[in-house]
C-alpha cells in the first residue's frame, strides 16, 4: 500500500448535478474544484476550478473535448480558449500553467472526489 | 585527405548559418564535420526570437530537432567557443583545450550588438538584445521598472521596444540619432507614418537625439543628451547596429575590412584558400549582411564549391517585409530611387496610418522597388514583379491602390514565371511548390514544409505559398477544402449539408456518424451553430457543446459575472419598459449601459441571478436580445419619417418589422442591420451586414458590409425595391450565408472569399442562378415560424433553471471570489 499519501474521499455532488459531457464546479472544504463527465466514454475528471491565465473561477463553464490522436481529454477555458490536459493537468496552449488534478470516483448516483493528506 | 578517408570541415559558430551549412553538407555527404558553439544551445531561430516573450520557450525556437545531431554523425561542441586557430598547422583550438586539425575552417561567427563607448554602458539595468540569455536577463530585471528606453531607431530597436512593451513596462522610449525611423529601409515620409501609428500604440519617440551618458549610482537612472536634455528611465536596451565577430579571424592575421567583417571573395573563401566566413561575419563585395536569408545563400555556395561546384555570390536582395507591434513596414528592390532616375507613384491616407511608395522605369515598363508602411499586404506580388521583371499593367497605381473596377490584368499569383524564387530563405521556386501540391499533394502549408522546405525560414512568404497552393487546386479544378478541426474531416459547408440530408439533431450523433474522438472547442459550437440553423431547436436542449455564452445564454464579462441584454427592437422603447429596465438593474446592483446597437446592456449579474433577472423582464414584455449568440443583434434604425423633416419613409417600423423576423436565427457569426430613413444615413446602415436606406421610389439594400477591427462599407445589391422583395432578398441572401460562410466569419469576409464576388452575389440572390430561391425562403419562413425565447422556456421549466448555479453542491451560495469595484456611481468588474 501506498503509505506516504492518503486519499481522503469526499461526498461532492450527485451524477446528475453534473450535464452530459460537461463541467460543474463545486465547493469543496472552501476550495473550488471542477467536475467534468464525458458521458460518451464513462469518464470523470476533476480540477482545480481556478483559470491560471487570469485568475478566473470558470473552468468549470468551460467546453470539454479531447485532444489528439489518443484522445486525451481536456478543458478549454471559456475567457480566452487556453486548453488543459485533464490527465495531467498541464496547459496544451503551449504555455507554462499547471492545474491541480483530483481522481474522482463514482458509488451509485454520487460522486466523490479524492483530497490527498 | 592525409590522415581520414573524409575531409574534415570544423564549423566554428553554431547559430543560424552554421547550422544551415551543416545540415547542408551533411546532405551532400562525404565530409567529417566538427562543429563548435560559444553559446550553451543549440542553434535557435534567432529571426523569431521576440516570440520568445510571447511564450514560446527555447526549445520550440531550436533549429535542429532533439537527436539531430546524433543521427547525423556530427560532432558538437556547444559551450566551447574556439579560441586561436593556428593556419600553419590548420589546427584550431577550443577554450576547453581541444585541439582539431581540419581540412576546411568554416567561420560562422556572426555578429554581436554593437555597444557605443558611452560612460556608464556597464551600469546594471543596461541590455543588449541578440541571445536567449539577452532576453532572460530583459524579462528578470523588466518588473521592477516603470520606464524603459531602446537606444536606435532602426528594426532590431523597434522590435525590442515592442518586446519591453509586452513585458507591460508603462513608459517605454525609442531614442534615434538620425531623424528618422528605420533610416536604412524607409524613406522620411514613410517613417513620419510610422511614427504616428507607433505613438498611438504608446511609444514614446525620440528623434535626432545623440546620447552622451548613463547616469545612474549602480544601476541606470537616467540618460543624458547631446542638447543638454535628460531622461529618467530605469533600464535601457541598446540596439545601435551589429558588429560582425572577426575577433578569432583578426588574432590569426586574415583579412579584415577597416570597419570590421572578414573579407571574402565571391567564393567566400578568406585570404587563406582554408578558410571561409559566412553569414553575418563576412564582408562580401564590400557588404554586411544583416539579414538571414542571404547567410542561407552563402552557406549553400560553400557546400557547392565543398563538393566540386563553381557557384558564386551574386550580392543579395535587402528587401524586407516586417511586423512591426502590429504595422507592416516592407520595402524592396530599390527603396530610395528618385527622379528623374525613375518616376515615384505615392499614396498616403494618414487617417489609416498607412505610407505606399513604388519606384517606376521612367519608360514606365518596370518596377524598381518601394516602400510600403501601414499596410504591406501587396509585398510579396511587388517583391515578384521587381525581381521577374514583370511587365506593369497600364495603370501601375493599381498595384498600391488595389483596382478599381475589374480585375488587374496579370496581378495573381499564377501569372508569375515557373522560375520566380518564392521562398528566397530555402531558394523555393514557383514550379516547385506548383508540382508539390499535384505530385505530391502537398496542400496545406504543413505538408508545404515538408516536401519543399518553403516557408522554414523567416516566414515571410507564407501567404503567398498559401496562394499558390489555392491557386494551384482551383486552377487543376479541385476543391480547396477547409476542415473544421482535428475531430472532423470536413468543411463547415459540408457538415451543413450532412446534417441537413441526414436528418442528424444532436452533436453526438454528428461526432458518431462524421467525426472522431471526442470532439473540442472548436467543432462543438460549429455543429451548435449549424444544427441551430437547421432545426431551429433551442439551444437549451444541448447545453454544453455551446459557447459558454450560449451556454448560459449571457455574455461572461471579467471576473465571471454575466451581462443581461434584452431585445429593443429597432432602438424604440416605452417609457414603461424603461423603468421596469431602471428598477430591475437597482434591484441586482447592475451596471447600464446604452450599447452602440441602441439597447441597454445590464452588466454584473451573478449566474445564479439570471433566472428570476430574465422572469422579471420577461413579466414586463421583453425576450432574449441574443447579445451572446452568433445570431441577429440589432437592426439600428433612425427616426426616419415619424418624425424627421428629411425622412422619406418609416425607417422605425420597417426596422422593427426586420429585426423580429430574423431575431434568434443561428449565423456563422453575429449579424447586424440597420434601416436609414434617407441618404443622410444617421443609422449607418452601410456598416452593417445589411442595410437599408430609404429613396424616393423605395429601398435600396446593401450587404457585406463590417464595423469592427476591419471596417468595411456595405455594397449596394438592390436599387428602388418596395419592402417585400427588401425581405425576400434579404431571406436568400441570409440563407445563402449561413449555408456556405466558413465558421466566425462575418458577411464582409464571406464576401472578400467568393469567387466573383458581388455580381456573383447579386446573380445568386436577385436572379436565382443557383436555383435555390424558392427553397432558401421556405427554410428562412420555417425558422421565422419556429422561433421563441430561449429565456422564456429557462424562466419556465425547473431542471433548466437548477443549471444557473455556481456550485452544485451549494446552490444559492455565490463565487465568494466575484467581486466589483465602484466607478462614476455605478459597479465595475474587478480588473485581472
Ligand atoms: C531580435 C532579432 C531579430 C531579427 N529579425 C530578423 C528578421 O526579421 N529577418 C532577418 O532576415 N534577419 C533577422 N535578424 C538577423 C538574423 O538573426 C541574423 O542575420 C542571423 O542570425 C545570422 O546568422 P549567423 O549564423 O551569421 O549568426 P548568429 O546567428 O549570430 O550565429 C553566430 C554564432 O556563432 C557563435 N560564435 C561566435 N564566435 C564564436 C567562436 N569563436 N567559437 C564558437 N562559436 C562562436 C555565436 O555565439 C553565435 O551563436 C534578427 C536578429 C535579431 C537579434
Ligand atoms: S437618415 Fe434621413 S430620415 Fe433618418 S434621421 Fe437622418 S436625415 Fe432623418
Ligand atoms: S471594442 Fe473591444 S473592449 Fe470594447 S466591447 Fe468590443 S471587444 Fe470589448
Ligand atoms: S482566464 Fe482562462 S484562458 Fe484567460
Amino acid at each position: 500500500m501506498n503509505t506516504l499519501t492518503t486519499i481522503h474521499w469526499q461526498l461532492a455532488c450527485r451524477v446528475d448535478d453534473v450535464p452530459q459531457d460537461g463541467g460543474a464546479c463545486v465547493l469543496l472544504g472552501g476550495e473550488q474544484i471542477a467536475i467534468y463527465r464525458f458521458t460518451r466514454r464513462d469518464q470523470w475528471f476533476a480540477t482545480q476550478n481556478l483559470c491560471p491565465h487570469k485568475q478566473q473561477m470558470a473552468l468549470s463553464r468551460g467546453m470539454i473535448g479531447s485532444h489528439g490522436e489518443a484522445c486525451e481529454p481536456k478543458v478549454a477555458c471559456p475567457f480566452h480558449k487556453k486548453t488543459f490536459s485533464l490527465l495531467t493537468g498541464e496547459c496544451l496552449s503551449g504555455e507554462d500553467y499547471q492545474l491541480q488534478t483530483y481522481p474522482v470516483k463514482i458509488k451509485g448516483d454520487r460522486v466523490y472526489i479524492g483530497i490527498s493528506a | 585527405m592525409k590522415y581520414t578517408a573524409k575531409p574534415v570541415v570544423v564549423v566554428v559558430g553554431n547559430g543560424m548559418v552554421g547550422h544551415r551549412f551543416c545540415t547542408r553538407l551533411k546532405a551532400a555527404g562525404g565530409f567529417r564535420i566538427i562543429l563548435f558553439g560559444e553559446e550553451p544551445r543549440p542553434a535557435y531561430d534567432r529571426v523569431h526570437l521576440s516570440e520568445y516573450f510571447n511564450g514560446k520557450s527555447a526549445a520550440d525556437l531550436s533549429l535542429p530537432m532533439t537527436g539531430w545531431f546524433e543521427d547525423e554523425e556530427i560532432a558538437l561542441h556547444l559551450g566551447d567557443p574556439i579560441r586561436e586557430i593556428d593556419r600553419e598547422r590548420q589546427l584550431v583550438h577550443s577554450s576547453k583545450g581541444l585541439s582539431i586539425r581540419y581540412d576546411y575552417l568554416i567561420l560562422a561567427t556572426g555578429s554581436s550588438a554593437f555597444v557605443p563607448d558611452l560612460p556608464g554602458v556597464e551600469k546594471e539595468g543596461v541590455f543588449v538584445y541578440r541571445t536567449i540569455e539577452d532576453l532572460e536577463k530583459i524579462k528578470a530585471y523588466a518588473p521592477r521598472a516603470m520606464s524603459g528606453a531602446v537606444m536606435g531607431g532602426g528594426l532590431l530597436g523597434l522590435e525590442a521596444a515592442k518586446a519591453l512593451l509586452d513585458l507591460g513596462i508603462p513608459q517605454t522610449h525609442v531614442i534615434e540619432f538620425a531623424s528618422r525611423l528605420m533610416p536604412r529601409q524607409i524613406d522620411s515620409a514613410g517613417s513620419h507614418t510610422l511614427e504616428s501609428s507607433l505613438k498611438q500604440l504608446g511609444l514614446q519617440l525620440h528623434l535626432n537625439k545623440s546620447t552622451l551618458a548613463i547616469e545612474g549610482r549602480d544601476r541606470i537612472e537616467s540618460l543624458q543628451f547631446a542638447d543638454d536634455s535628460r531622461l529618467a528611465v530605469d533600464m535601457l536596451v541598446i540596439s545601435a547596429g551589429i558588429r560582425p565577430r572577426d575577433e578569432l579571424a583578426r588574432l590569426a592575421g586574415l583579412t579584415v575590412g577597416t570597419r570590421g567583417g572578414i573579407l571574402v571573395n565571391e567564393r567566400l573563401q578568406t585570404s587563406d584558400r582554408h578558410i571561409y566566413a559566412i553569414g553575418e561575419c563576412a564582408l562580401v563585395h564590400g557588404n554586411i549582411y544583416g539579414l538571414v536569408a542571404p547567410g542561407y545563400e552563402m552557406a549553400d555556395v560553400v557546400v557547392n564549391n565543398l563538393t566540386g561546384g563553381n557557384k558564386t555570390f551574386p550580392g543579395f536582395d535587402m528587401s524586407t517585409k516586417l511586423k512591426l507591434i502590429g504595422q507592416d513596414v516592407a520595402s524592396f528592390g530599390e527603396p530610395f530611387a528618385a527622379e528623374p532616375d525613375c518616376r515615384t507613384i505615392v499614396f498616403e491616407d494618414r487617417h489609416k496610418g498607412v505610407y505606399k511608395r513604388i519606384n517606376i522605369s521612367p519608360d514606365g515598363k518596370y518596377l524598381l522597388g518601394g516602400v510600403l508602411v501601414g499596410d504591406a499586404s501587396a509585398y510579396n506580388i511587388l517583391l515578384q514583379t521587381v525581381n521577374n521583371r514583370l511587365v506593369l499593367p497600364p495603370n501601375p497605381e493599381d498595384l498600391i491602390l488595389g483596382s478599381r473596377g475589374g480585375a488587374v490584368e496579370g496581378a495573381g499569383v499564377m501569372s508569375l514565371p515557373d522560375e520566380a524564387l518564392i521562398c528566397s530563405c530555402e531558394s523555393v521556386t514557383k514550379a516547385a511548390i506548383c508540382s508539390a501540391v499535384m505530385e505530391k499533394e502537398a496542400t496545406t502549408i504543413d505538408a508545404m514544409k515538408k516536401c519543399t522546405r518553403a516557408g522554414t525560414g523567416c516566414g515571410g512568404c507564407i501567404p503567398l505559398v498559401k496562394d499558390l497552393i489555392s491557386s494551384t487546386l482551383s486552377a487543376n479544378g479541385q476543391y480547396v477544402r477547409n476542415v473544421v478541426c482535428e475531430h472532423f474531416n470536413h468543411s463547415r459547408q459540408e457538415l451543413f449539408d450532412l446534417v441537413k440530408l441526414h436528418n442528424v439533431r444532436t452533436y453526438d450523433e454528428a461526432l458518431t456518424q462524421w467525426g472522431k474522438g471526442d470532439g473540442c472547442e472548436v467543432c462543438k459550437p460549429v455543429l451548435a451553430s449549424i444544427l441551430a440553423s437547421c432545426w431551429n431547436e433551442t439551444i437549451v436542449r444541448q447545453a454544453t457543446i455551446q459557447d459558454s455564452n450560449d451556454r448560459y445564454l449571457a455574455n461572461i464579462q471579467k471576473g465571471g459575472s454575466y451581462s443581461v441584454v434584452p431585445r429593443i427592437p429597432g432602438g424604440e422603447i416605452t417609457p414603461e419598459k424603461l423603468i421596469v429596465l431602471g428598477k430591475v438593474a437597482k434591484k441586482y446592483n447592475l451596471y447600464t449601459k446604452i450599447t452602440g446597437g441602441q439597447r441597454i446592456d445590464l452588466f454584473g449579474a451573478h449566474v445564479g441571478d439570471l433566472p428570476a433577472i430574465w422572469e422579471e423582464l420577461i413579466e414586463a414584455g421583453f425576450e432574449s436580445g441574443h447579445a451572446y449568440g452568433k445570431a441577429l443583434r440589432t437592426v439600428k434604425s433612425c427616426v426616419g419619417s415619424t418624425w424627421c423633416r428629411f425622412g422619406l419613409h418609416d425607417s422605425v417600423s420597417f426596422a422593427i418589422g426586420i429585426e423580429e423576423r430574423y431575431r434568434g436565427i443561428r449565423a456563422p457569426h453575429k449579424l447586424k442591420g440597420g434601416v436609414s430613413g434617407c441618404i443622410r444615413e444617421c443609422a449607418e446602415a452601410q456598416s452593417k451586414d445589411f442595410g437599408i436606406i430609404a429613396t424616393e421610389k423605395g429601398w435600396n439594400l446593401y450587404v457585406c458590409g463590417n464595423g469592427g477591427s476591419k471596417p468595411q462599407h456595405a455594397q449596394l445589391l438592390a436599387v428602388d425595391i418596395d419592402k417585400e422583395t427588401c425581405i425576400k432578398y434579404l431571406d436568400r441572401f441570409l440563407m445563402f450565408y449561413i449555408r456556405t460562410a466558413d465558421p466566425l466569419s462575418r458577411t464582409a469576409t464571406w464576401l472578400n472569399k467568393m469567387d466573383g464576388g458581388m455580381s456573383y452575389l447579386k446573380n445568386v440572390v436577385i436572379n436565382d442562378s443557383l436555383g435555390m430561391a424558392a427553397q432558401w425562403e421556405q427554410e428562412m419562413q420555417a425558422l421565422v415560424d419556429s422561433y421563441t425565447c430561449e429565456w422564456k422556456e429557462v424562466v419556465n421549466n425547473p431542471e433548466l433553471r437548477k443549471r444557473f448555479v455556481h456550485f452544485v453542491n451549494a446552490p444559492r451560495k455565490k463565487d465568494p471570489g466575484l467581486e466589483f469595484a465602484e466607478l462614476r456611481g455605478q459597479v465595475k468588474a474587478q480588473e485581472w
